[in-house]
């Protein structure tokens, strides 16, 4: 039986629902707070105090947004070709290795902006390296990504313990991480771009991987609606079988766009790595690829949603880490709710009020035109 | 009035801006076949969706032999009496006829004394009716006709006094049209009421006592089929007059451009679905496959133009092979000079959440046209298909409206147009009006005439008798994988529905 979608008006779709969504998301979270006794309002005041509120909780937020726009993006690059690629947290962290590797060699030897270059290549070889053996699997043996691509998250937890624990780890230390890089390897600070704005970010590690996030996303842009390999990822995606009519090679495709997607992944390791912590550490991915789907569902897989989708996420961890530091009875498995909420309402339910909006909109129009009713038996 | 079985009031129902039923009002009477007739998307299958209680009307009543009954779902239609039999069979395949026919009235949780009591009941019906069929046979080992039959004994047996079929003849042969017909006609005379969905004009002038003729989403007539003519159907349908046959000189057939020999297709199951076929298509001939769906012509048809590996065989295009069994690329294909209309528009000649100038350049997307180096040249993209959209007259002529957004045969124009455009050597055409309307039709079967009088070679599959019959120069007739047999377009209709129905040609001979 068909239940034909409308067309919405542009602003409608793209601003108006996710509005929606996203209030109704937080009118729940406040539910929550509530049931807990605490004062909604409060909590509210402070996540927006504590992520726009002054420069270094701003400087956090773009940070944090930074992570979540490239793992976005990994997701999806995938998703255009209907792959659901979960792996985003293996690919990023495998691309830590490469980012540290090249800091290890060169940080010594380059100043930091050819250092960074060969980072940046590195980590999205490291990334698209660990997508590659599932791009394949799925290419040419059928074997599913979604599968694949959460066990190659738990190899890369193992396969980094390994080498943080026995190859790279600084003789004699106690701690399971490289050296702390020389100055050719870390990343400058970007405080002269919320200087202009009159914000001082203070001791957040906001850097220009966020500028490197930007141009990614332009790329993802160019690269999914203007060339013709995203002409072919989008028909692969949308219809398997109008791929093969048209003589497009599904498994390279395939391959190519978890190549892509990974590359993408693996280049968040920069931000952590050589933006903030001039180290490499364990876990410090810290969710940012499971992160990364929502954003991608809530953000429409296009790049200009996912930022702001980044962004929103970015505030709240920010904003979340600044609640449960000002009001300890709201504890961090809280903030996780909220934004467990947020993923709920503006990705699983993201159609939720579309029937209602629909039908408001069309009797606004006044009746329509019924040739195009597509009926059952099509 | 109480001889009506069914009655509509101004039903009316909207899915968002579609406005699919407007105001609908249809008196059913009791003891009579009825017909429906419109074109795809003028709201047939709506409004019996709603009858059916599939949908709520926005507005409007439902009388059911002259008593109000407002129609929750299903089982509100059921116990009011009202059964149906979908165009694609609710049946459980791996389940016998009796277990089908009682599934959903099984009486109690242990089924022993429900089945015996559904076995007197099915032999009861099939005798009052004459619907002969094995109660322990298993579904997916009966032909399509009988597994029909078990869907109107499945609503006989819920003690349906009203009968909807929704398009019941799109899967069977003439033969076993005829067959349900008889059947029909002696439901109606034991004081059955039936509905009979159809965007076939034959059908309704073959066996209906009313007609109502329907037209987005209104119904704009309703005539005693015997005042009638098809020619006062066709015009009603679609608001105008209409050529109903099709104009065409005699063909100059020229050399062979399409050879096809020994081709044998698998499908992924391992079974033969194309076995040992053999056909030539030469410039500027039309040669048609006539067949029931499903006896290996879209196999034929894939394996031809590269999307399926065939087993064994080959295929020459314009006198060399393609490699039908290993390398055959359907982009290299179409740079050889061979263009395809798909039989699933859907599924595989168009992506329908794309622009329509995204569709346009489907398969041809790599012709430098189109690119400036890796990336799209949108330009060009659009102009072209602005030109198509012109020449073609789809409508609305907005290259960058969602291909979703159009109609059937506006979308199967954007195909058409892309697929004949680029002066192929071989034109390969699947199904090519269905779910088209008759407006439409009569433009595609013109284009196809002239593409042939072009010079090109086609070749064209379709489950549509008559279409066969009148665009083609030569007719095949393919029966589980086969072809049975060659005839020409002069062939009568019962003689070519004995050949789809599996009797061969010596049997044919010896009968």
């Amino acid at each position: 039986m068909s239940s034909p979608y409308e067309k919405l008006p542009g602003w409608v779709e793209y601003v108006l629902i996710p509005l929606i969504n996203l209030t109704v998301a937080f009118l729940v979270a406040g539910l929550v707070v509530l049931i807990v006794g605490q004062s909604p309002i409060k909590a509210a005041s402070l996540l927006v105090q504590g992520a726009f509120g002054y420069g270094e909780g701003l400087g956090f937020t773009l940070y944090y947004a930074t992570n979540f726009i490239f793992t976005g993006l990994a997701v999806s690059v995938a998703f255009h070709c209907g792959l659901f690629n979960i792996g985003g947290e293996g690919q990023a962290y495998i691309g830590g290795l490469g980012v540290a590797l090249v800091c290890l060699w060169l940080d010594g030897i380059f100043p930091w902006y050819l250092t960074f270059l060969v980072a940046v290549t590195a980590s999205a070889l490291f990334g698209a390296a660990w997508a590659f053996i599932p791009g394949y699997l799925q290419a040419k043996r059928g074997s599913h990504v979604v599968i694949t691509t959460i066990m190659f998250n738990f190899i890369a937890s193992s396969l980094m313990v390994y080498m943080l624990v026995e190859v790279i780890k600084p003789l004699g230390s106690m701690a399971p991480q490289t050296r702390t890089f020389l100055e050719g390897g870390q990343l400058p600070r970007l405080d002269w771009l919320l200087a202009m704005f009159g914000f001082d970010i203070g001791g957040a590690p906001f850097n220009l991987s966020f500028i490197v996030a930007l141009v990614a996303a332009f790329f993802v842009w160019v690269l999914i609606w203007r060339t013709r390999l995203g002409y072919e990822i989008r028909t692969m995606g949308a219809s398997p079988t109008a791929a093969r009519y048209a003589g497009i090679k599904d498994a390279r495709i395939i391959i190519i766009t978890m190549l892509i997607s990974g590359g993408l992944a693996g280049m968040m390791a920069l931000n952590p790595i050589m933006g903030d912590q001039h180290r490499l550490q364990l876990d410090f991915v810290a969710g940012a690829g499971f992160v990364g789907i929502a954003v991608a569902l809530m953000g429409r897989s296009h790049p200009v949603g996912i930022i702001p989708a980044a962004i929103l996420f970015g505030v709240l961890y920010q904003g979340g880490a600044e609640i449960s530091f000002e009001m300890p009875e709201i504890s961090r498995d809280m903030i996780t709710i909220i934004q467990g909420l947020v993923i709920l309402f503006a990705g699983a339910l993201e159609n939720m009020f579309r029937p209602a909006l629909v039908a408001f909109f069309a009797t606004m129009r006044g009746a329509g035109n019924p040739s195009e009713v597509s009926t059952s038996g099509e | 009035m109480d001889d009506l079985a069914i009655e509509l009031k101004g039903i009316d129902k909207s899915f968002g801006a579609v406005h699919a039923n407007k105001n609908i009002n249809l008196a059913v009477r009791k003891g009579t076949i009825h017909g429906i007739i419109g074109e795809n998307g003028a709201g047939k299958s709506t409004m019996m969706s709603i009858l059916y209680g599939f949908y709520q009307a926005d507005r409007g009543d439902i009388m059911v032999n002259g008593s109000k009954v407002i129609i929750r779902d299903p089982n509100v239609a059921i116990a009011s009496g009202i059964g149906m039999v979908h165009q694609h069979f609710m049946l459980v395949d791996n389940f016998t006829v009796l277990e089908n026919v009682m599934l959903g009235a099984e009486e109690n949780a242990i089924l022993n004394r429900g089945i015996t009591n559904a076995r007197a009941e099915l032999k009861r019906l099939e005798e009052e009716y004459a619907l002969d069929v094995d109660a322990d046979a298993v579904i997916e080992e009966l032909p399509v006709g009988l597994q029909q039959r078990v869907e109107i004994l499945k609503a006989l047996y819920r003690s349906a006094e009203i009968l909807i079929l929704d398009e019941p003849t799109g899967v069977l042969t003439p033969a076993e049209a005829d067959h349900l017909f008889r059947i029909l006609r002696q439901l109606r005379d034991q004081g059955k009421t039936i509905i009979l969905i159809t965007h076939k004009l034959r059908e309704i002038m073959a066996i209906t006592d009313e007609v109502s003729v329907m037209r987005r989403g209104e119904i704009v007539a309703t005539r005693e089929t015997a005042k009638t003519s098809v020619e006062e159907l066709a015009e009603l349908m679609v608001g105008r007059r209409v050529l109903l046959q099709v104009e065409k000189g005699d063909a100059n057939p020229a050399d062979v451009k399409l050879a096809v020999t020994n081709l044998t297709v698998r499908d992924g199951r391992g079974v033969v679905m194309v076995d040992n076929v053999s056909l030539d298509v030469r410039a500027g001939e039309i040669v048609g496959i006539a067949g029931v769906a499903g006896n290996g012509q879209s196999e034929l048809l894939e394996a031809i133009t590269g999307i399926r590996r065939a087993e064994s065989g080959t295929v020459l295009l314009d006198g060399e092979a393609i490699g039908a069994t290993g390398e055959a690329d359907p982009a290299l294909l179409r740079k050889r000079g061979l263009a395809h209309v798909p039989e699933d528009r859907h599924h595989m000649g168009l992506v329908l959440s794309f622009e329509e100038n995204e569709n346009a350049i489907l398969g041809y997307h790599d012709d430098p046209e189109y690119l400036n180096g890796p990336m799209l040249n949108l330009e060009n993209i659009r102009k072209a298909a602005q030109r198509s959209v012109e020449k073609y007259d789809i409508r609305p002529p907005d290259v960058r409206l969602k291909t979703a957004n159009f109609s059937g045969g506006n979308q199967q124009k954007i195909v058409l147009a892309r697929e004949m455009e680029r002066d192929p050597i071989v034109l390969i055409i699947g199904q090519p009006t269905r779910g088209v309307d008759v407006g439409a039709i009569e433009f595609i079967h013109k284009r196809i005439i002239e593409m042939r009088d072009a010079g090109k070679a086609i070749l064209l599959v379709s489950v549509e008798l008559d279409e066969i019959r009148s665009l083609s120069d030569r007719i095949l007739v393919m029966f589980a994988g086969r072809v049975v047999g060659e005839r020409t377009p002069e062939a009568t209709e019962g003689e070519l529905g004995l050949l789809m129905a599996g009797v061969e040609e010596d049997q044919e001979a010896a009968q």
